[in-house]
C-alpha cells in the first residue's frame, strides 16, 4: 500500500493535497481503492457544492455497491476531475493522480493526519 | 381440485417423517394457534380444469368483441403479425426470471439490448432502458429524473392523456414537488412562460390527446432557452413520419409501447419506454443491458449501471422499480422486426391518411371537426349526441370513439378499411 | 450469435399490410433522420429467437429455487384463459365490458379473503409498484388526520431495496432497525424506533431468513400504539396463504406478487401484478377508479377527493389478473392452504437435505425458503457463493439468489415452491452436495463455474466503466 509522505489524510481514507494555504485537492487512498475493488463510476459534486467536514460529498460506485466519500475538510468546491467520468479505472490503478475534486477556502484541517498515522489507522482497521 | 403439487401422498408422508415432523401441521408449529384460519377460507370449491376452462369462456363472452374498432385515447388496435405470438410464447421467454444469472440468460439479455438499439433508432436518442409499466409511469419517472434540490416545479400540458396527468400529479404530490399545468388554446398546447427557475422540465404529448400535432419544436427551444427539460411522449408510429423525439429537442422521449404488437387487453399488460440523451443515462430508471465479454473473449450481455438502483443505493436510489416489462419489451421487437422500417412507415401513413378521409367524411356528414390543426391518427369532432351515436354503432359491431365534452375523440389505423368508415358516416350522418 | 441488426439485409421484408384504400396524403411536419430498424424475413426472425430461447433459463428448463421469487410451476390452462379473444380484444373504456369488470371483482373478493383485507386496487403492476401504492395510502391517511411530523418509515435490515426506496420517493425518511439473533424483529429496536414521527412500518412475515415471525402481533399493537401503520410485503405469502391472514396478524395495507404465489409467469423480468389491499379505513384513498355492482351490471366509479389519485394508466395489467383469477379457481378453498403447505414442507425437507453439509442461517423450522451460509468455505477454502451458485448452472439448475438477504455473509437464499417432486429434490440436493465436494477438493475449479453455459462468467467492470448499451448500425 502507498501513503505518499506529502500528503494529508482523513480518516475517511481520503487524501488531501494542499496546493496553497486555503486550496486543496481530493482523492481516495491507496487503501480506500484496494478496499473498494473495480470502481466503474463516480458521481462528482458540482462545482460551487459547499464542502463540510465529515458529511458525505460524493460517491463512488462499483458493480454491485454504491459508496460514500466525505468531505476531509471544509470549503467550497471549485473543481472536479471531469477526466473520471469517462475513465474511473485511474482511481485504481492511479490514486494519488486521480483527484476527484478541488477545494478553495479551506477550513477544519485540524483533524488531518499524516501518513505515519494513517497508516496506523489503516492497520487498525484491518 | 388442482393446485400442481407433483408428490404423491405417500411420498408427502415420507418427506415429513425424514425431515423430522409427525403431521403436516407441525410445519406451522411456530405459528400462535390464535391467529391461524379457522374453519377454513370463505372460497369456493377447486375446480378441475374442464369446469375452470368453462367459468373462464363464460366470463369472456360476457366482454362484447368489436369487429371494427375506431377508439384509440391511449390504447391503440394495430394488426399484430402472426409472427409475434409466436415468439412471444416461447416458454423459455414466458416463464424465466429477471436475468440476473447472466450465463444461463443469454437470449433475454440479448433480446432486450436489440430493444433497447430500436427504441433509440425510433426515437432518436442516446439510450434506451429496458422498459417500464407503461407510458403513464414512464412519464411520472421521466419527470422524477428531472428533479434537482431547487427545481421542483414541473409544468404539463393540459392537453396529454388524463391518466398520465393523473399518475404525473400522484406521483409528485409523493415526492413534495408541484405540478402546474399548460393551457390549450384551440385543441394545441400554448408556449409557457418558463421564467420561473423552479421549474425542472416540461411533459408533452406528440401528437396529444385530441390527436393534435403540437408545436414541440418551438416549445423545446423555449424550454431549452430557461434551462427547462422536454419531456416527450410520442407515439411510436408517429415518430415514423413526423419528427422524432431528437428532432423535436427532447430530453426524455418516453411513450405507451402497447401499438407495438400488443393487444388491447382491457389496459395490460403494457409497456412504457423511456430514452433519454447520452447527458441523462445514469439518471434513467430500472434495467439497462450492456454488452461486454466474458473471459474467453465471446460477446456477452449483463444488466449494468447497477449501482443506480434500488437493490444498491437503496433508500438513496431515484426509482424503486425493479422489474421492468421484458416480454412486453419483447414483443415490441419482434413486431418492429417483422414489420421493419418500410412496413412502420407504411402503417404510421396509412393511420394519417385513414384518419384524414375518415375526419373529411364526418364533416361532410355533420360530424364538424372541433380542432383547426393538423392531426395525427385521431381528432375530435362535435357531436350532439354521442353515446346515441355510439349505441347505435355498436349494433353495427363498430366500437365508436371516446365521448369527450360533448364530442367524440375518434381513432383511425391502418386496421379500418375504407368500407368500414363508409358504414360508420352512414350511421353518423343519420343520427 | 448475430444481432437482428447484423442478420438485417437492404430491401428484405414480411408481408404483412395491404396497399392503403384511400388517398395517399402527409403531414407537413416529417422526420428526416432515416429509420434504421432492421430489415429481415420472418425465417430471419423466427430462427433468430428461437436460438436466443435457446440460451434462456425458464422455469421448465430445470429446478429454479430462486429464494424469495417464488419461482412456481406456471399453468398452461391459464394462458389458454388470458389468451381468449373475449379478454385481449377489448379496449379498456369499454362500458360494456361487463366479463372484465366482474373477474376484477371476483378477483378481489377472493384476495381479499385470502388477505383479510377489504378492499383492493388492481393498478400496481409491480411489486415495487404495489409497495409505493401501500405507501401513499399510509402517507395519504397521515395528511388527511394533520399527522405532518409523521415522516418516518421503519424497514428491518433484512428487507428488500425496493422497502427503502420506496419509502424514500414518497418523501418519507428510513430508519433501518436490525435483526435479532433469531432472524425476527428485535421487539427492543423497534421500541426504541417507534415515536411521534413513525409513519409505519414495512414487513415481510414469513421474513427475508424464511422465519415466521412469531412476534407478529405484538410487532404491530407496538407500531399501532405508536400512531403508525403496517404495511405487509406480500413477497413471501406463499408459504402461509390460507393458514394465516396478514389482516389477522394486525397489517393494515399489503401488496401482492400475482406473479409469485398466483403462478402468473416471470416474462424475464415482467409484467407482473402486485395488487394492493387495504382495510376499509384506507379504502377511500386507494387511487381510481373502484367497480361497482348495481342490478347486476358493473360500473367503473371514481372514489372521490380523498384517492391518491392514480398509478398506472386505465386498471392495472388485466391479462395477468386474469391468469391468476384462473389459478384460484383451480385451488379452490382446500387448494389455497395445499400450497402453502407443500412449498413449506419442500423447503424443509430441501433443507433437511442439505444439512450437515451445508451451513444455514437459521435453526428449526423455515417456511417456504432458508438461507444458506457459505462464510466459513469462503474464509477456509476461498470458494464463495458465487462460485456455488455458478457451479450449479452446470448441474442444469438454476442457482438460488445469491448475497441476499444482505445480513448473512455469502447468502444462498433457497426456495424450490410447491411444485417440485420428491425426485427433483433429491436430485437437486445430490447436485448441491456435489458441488460442495467440489469445492473442498478443488476450490481453482469452482473459480472459473460456469463450463456448460453458452457464456462464461462475463466481464461486469468493463459493462458498467464504459457502457455499450446499444447495437452499432452501419448505414
Amino acid at each position: 500500500m502507498k501513503t505518499p509522505a506529502e500528503l494529508k489524510y482523513a480518516k475517511t481514507h481520503e487524501w488531501v493535497r494542499f496546493t496553497s494555504e486555503t486550496e486543496c485537492e481530493v482523492g481516495l487512498s491507496d487503501y480506500a481503492q484496494d478496499a473498494l475493488g473495480d470502481l466503474v463510476f463516480v458521481n462528482l459534486p458540482e462545482v460551487d457544492a459547499a464542502a463540510v467536514k465529515g458529511e458525505t460529498i460524493c460517491d463512488v460506485e462499483s458493480v454491485k455497491a454504491v459508496s460514500d466519500v466525505y468531505a476531509p475538510v471544509s470549503g467550497t468546491v471549485c473543481e472536479v476531475n471531469e477526466e473520471l467520468l469517462d475513465s474511473p479505472e485511474k482511481i485504481n490503478s492511479d490514486p494519488y493522480g486521480a483527484w476527484l475534486f478541488r477545494l478553495t477556502d479551506v477550513t477544519d484541517t485540524d483533524d488531518l493526519m499524516d501518513a505515519e498515522a494513517y497508516i496506523s489507522c489503516c492497520e487498525e482497521e484491518a | 381440485m388442482g393446485s400442481y403439487i407433483p408428490s404423491t401422498s405417500a411420498q408427502r408422508e415420507e418427506m415429513l417423517k425424514e425431515a423430522g415432523f409427525e403431521t403436516i401441521d407441525d410445519l406451522y408449529r411456530d405459528i400462535p394457534d390464535d391467529l391461524k384460519v379457522r374453519g377454513g377460507l370463505q372460497l369456493p370449491e377447486g375446480c378441475s380444469e374442464l369446469e375452470t376452462d368453462r367459468i373462464m369462456r363464460s366470463l369472456a363472452r360476457k366482454n362484447v368483441v368489436y369487429d371494427s374498432v375506431f377508439r384509440g385515447a391511449g390504447a391503440y388496435r394495430h394488426y399484430i403479425p402472426a409472427i409475434v405470438k409466436s415468439v412471444v410464447s416461447k416458454e423459455e421467454f414466458v416463464t424465466a426470471y429477471t436475468p440476473y444469472q447472466a450465463e444461463i440468460s443469454q437470449g433475454v439479455l440479448q433480446s432486450i439490448f436489440e430493444y433497447q438499439t430500436m427504441i433509440c433508432e425510433l426515437t432518436g436518442m442516446d439510450v434506451s432502458n429496458a422498459s417500464v409499466y407503461d407510458g403513464a409511469t414512464a412519464a411520472a419517472e421521466a419527470v422524477s429524473m428531472c428533479r434537482t434540490p431547487k427545481k421542483t416545479k414541473v409544468l404539463v400540458s393540459e392537453a396529454v392523456h388524463p391518466d398520465v396527468l393523473k399518475v404525473i400529479r400522484t406521483y409528485c404530490w409523493a415526492a413534495g414537488d408541484e405540478v402546474v399545468t399548460v393551457p390549450v388554446c384551440d385543441g394545441k398546447t400554448a408556449v409557457p412562460d418558463f421564467s420561473d427557475p423552479a421549474v425542472s422540465c416540461i411533459y408533452l404529448q406528440q401528437p396529444n390527446f385530441f390527436g393534435v400535432i403540437e408545436d414541440a419544436k418551438e416549445i423545446g427551444a423555449a424550454a431549452h432557452e430557461a434551462g427547462v427539460k422536454m419531456i416527450l411522449g410520442m407515439d411510436p408510429f408517429a415518430m415514423c413520419l413526423l419528427p422524432s423525439p431528437a428532432e423535436y429537442g427532447a430530453d426524455i422521449a418516453v411513450g405507451e409501447g402497447q401499438p407495438l404488437g400488443m393487444p388491447l387487453s382491457y389496459g395490460g399488460p403494457y409497456l412504457g419506454f423511456m430514452a433519454a440523451s447520452e447527458k441523462m443515462m445514469r439518471k434513467l430508471p430500472g434495467r439497462i443491458v450492456g454488452r461486454t465479454a466474458d473471459d474467453q473473449g465471446r460477446t456477452a450481455y449483463v444488466l449494468t449501471l447497477q449501482a443506480r438502483e434500488q437493490h444498491i443505493r437503496r433508500e438513496k436510489a431515484s426509482s424503486n422499480i425493479c422489474s421492468n416489462e421484458a416480454l412486453c419489451a419483447l414483443t415490441a421487437a419482434v413486431y418492429l422486426s417483422a414489420m421493419g422500417p418500410e412496413g412502420m412507415k407504411e402503417a404510421a401513413s396509412q393511420c394519417y391518411a385513414k384518419a384524414h378521409y375518415l375526419a373529411s367524411e364526418l364533416e361532410k356528414a355533420g360530424l364538424k371537426r372541433r380542432y383547426s390543426s393538423d392531426f395525427f391518427c385521431e381528432f375530435v369532432t362535435e357531436c350532439s349526441d354521442p353515446e346515441g351515436l355510439n349505441a347505435k354503432l355498436a349494433e353495427k359491431g363498430i366500437l365508436g370513439g371516446l365521448p369527450v365534452d360533448g364530442g367524440i375523440l375518434w381513432c383511425v389505423t391502418e386496421m379500418n378499411t375504407k368500407a368500414e368508415m363508409d358504414l360508420l358516416v352512414k350511421e353518423a350522418a343519420a343520427v | 450469435m448475430k444481432t437482428l441488426f447484423e442478420r438485417s439485409v437492404s430491401g428484405r421484408r414480411c408481408s404483412i399490410l395491404p396497399a392503403c384504400d384511400v388517398p395517399a396524403c402527409a403531414p407537413e411536419q416529417t422526420r428526416e433522420k432515416q429509420l434504421r430498424l432492421p430489415e429481415l424475413s420472418e425465417t430471419d426472425i423466427s430462427r433468430h429467437y428461437t436460438e436466443l430461447a435457446k440460451q434462456t433459463f425458464g422455469v421448465n428448463d430445470g429446478f429454479y429455487p430462486l429464494g424469495s421469487c417464488t419461482m412456481k410451476y406456471n399453468p398452461k390452462i391459464n394462458e389458454t384463459a388470458a389468451g381468449l379473444p373475449g379478454f385481449t380484444d377489448v379496449h379498456p373504456t369499454q362500458d360494456d365490458a361487463q366479463g372484465s369488470m366482474e373477474l376484477l371483482a371476483e378477483a378481489e373478493k377472493k384476495l381479499c379473503e385470502i388477505t383479510g383485507m377489504d378492499a383492493m386496487t388492481f393498478q400496481p403492476a409491480a411489486g415495487a409498484h404495489g409497495e409505493l401504492t401501500g405507501l401513499m395510502l399510509i402517507k395519504r391517511y397521515h395528511e388527511l388526520h394533520g399527522n405532518t411530523e409523521r415522516n418516518v418509515i421503519i424497514v428491518p435490515d433484512s428487507a428488500h431495496g425496493t422497502n427503502p426506496a420506496s419509502s424514500a420517493m414518497c418523501g418519507f425518511k428510513v430508519v433501518n432497525i436490525p435483526s435479532a439473533p433469531d432472524g425476527c424483529v428485535d421487539l427492543e429496536k423497534l421500541k426504541e424506533a417507534c415515536g411521534s414521527d413513525t409513519a409505519g412500518l414495512m414487513l415481510t412475515n414469513p421474513n427475508t431468513l424464511g422465519i415466521f415471525d412469531k412476534n407478529i402481533k405484538e410487532i404491530t399493537r407496538i407500531v399501532h400504539d405508536a400512531g403508525g401503520l403496517c404495511y405487509y410485503d406480500g413477497a413471501n405469502l406463499n408459504a402461509v396463504m390460507g393458514i394465516v391472514r396478514p389482516g389477522d396478524m394486525g397489517f393494515d395495507c399489503i401488496h401482492l406478487n400475482l406473479h409469485k404465489s398466483f403462478s402468473t409467469p416471470h416474462g424475464g423480468g415482467g409484467p407482473g401484478s402486485g395488487p394492493v389491499g387495504c382495510k376499509s379505513f384506507l379504502e377511500p384513498y386507494l387511487p381510481d377508479a373502484k367497480i361497482v355492482c348495481e342490478n347486476g351490471k358493473y360500473a367503473w366509479q371514481a372514489r372521490g377527493e380523498e384517492s391518491i389519485g392514480a398509478m398506472r394508466s386505465f386498471h392495472g395489467n388485466f391479462l395477468v389478473v386474469v391468469k391468476a383469477f384462473t389459478y384460484l379457481t383451480m385451488l379452490g378453498r382446500e387448494g389455497v392452504p395445499e400450497v402453502a403447505r407443500n412449498a413449506v414442507l419442500n423447503a424443509n425437507y430441501l433443507k433437511h437435505l442439505l444439512e450437515g453439509t451445508y451451513e444455514t442461517a437459521t435453526e428449526g423450522t423455515c417456511m417456504h425458503e432458508f438461507v444458506l451460509t457459505l462464510e466459513s468455505l469462503k474464509k477456509e477454502n476461498g470458494v464463495s457463493a458465487m462460485d456455488i451458485a455458478k457451479a450449479l448452472q452446470d448441474c442444469g439448475i438454476h442457482p438460488p439468489t445469491m448475497y441476499f438477504p444482505l445480513n448473512v455473509h455469502e447468502a444462498l437464499m433457497v426456495e424450490p415452491t410447491e411444485t417440485e417432486s420428491k425426485e427433483t429434490l433429491d436430485n437437486a440436493a445430490k447436485a448441491f452436495l456435489d458441488v460442495y465436494a467440489k469445492a473442498l477438493e478443488d476450490p481453482e475449479y469452482m473459480h472459473h463455474t460456469p463450463y456448460n453455459s453458452p457464456i462464461s462468467r462475463p466481464d461486469e467492470v468493463t459493462a458498467a466503466r464504459h457502457p455499450v448499451l446499444r447495437c452499432q448500425i452501419d448505414d
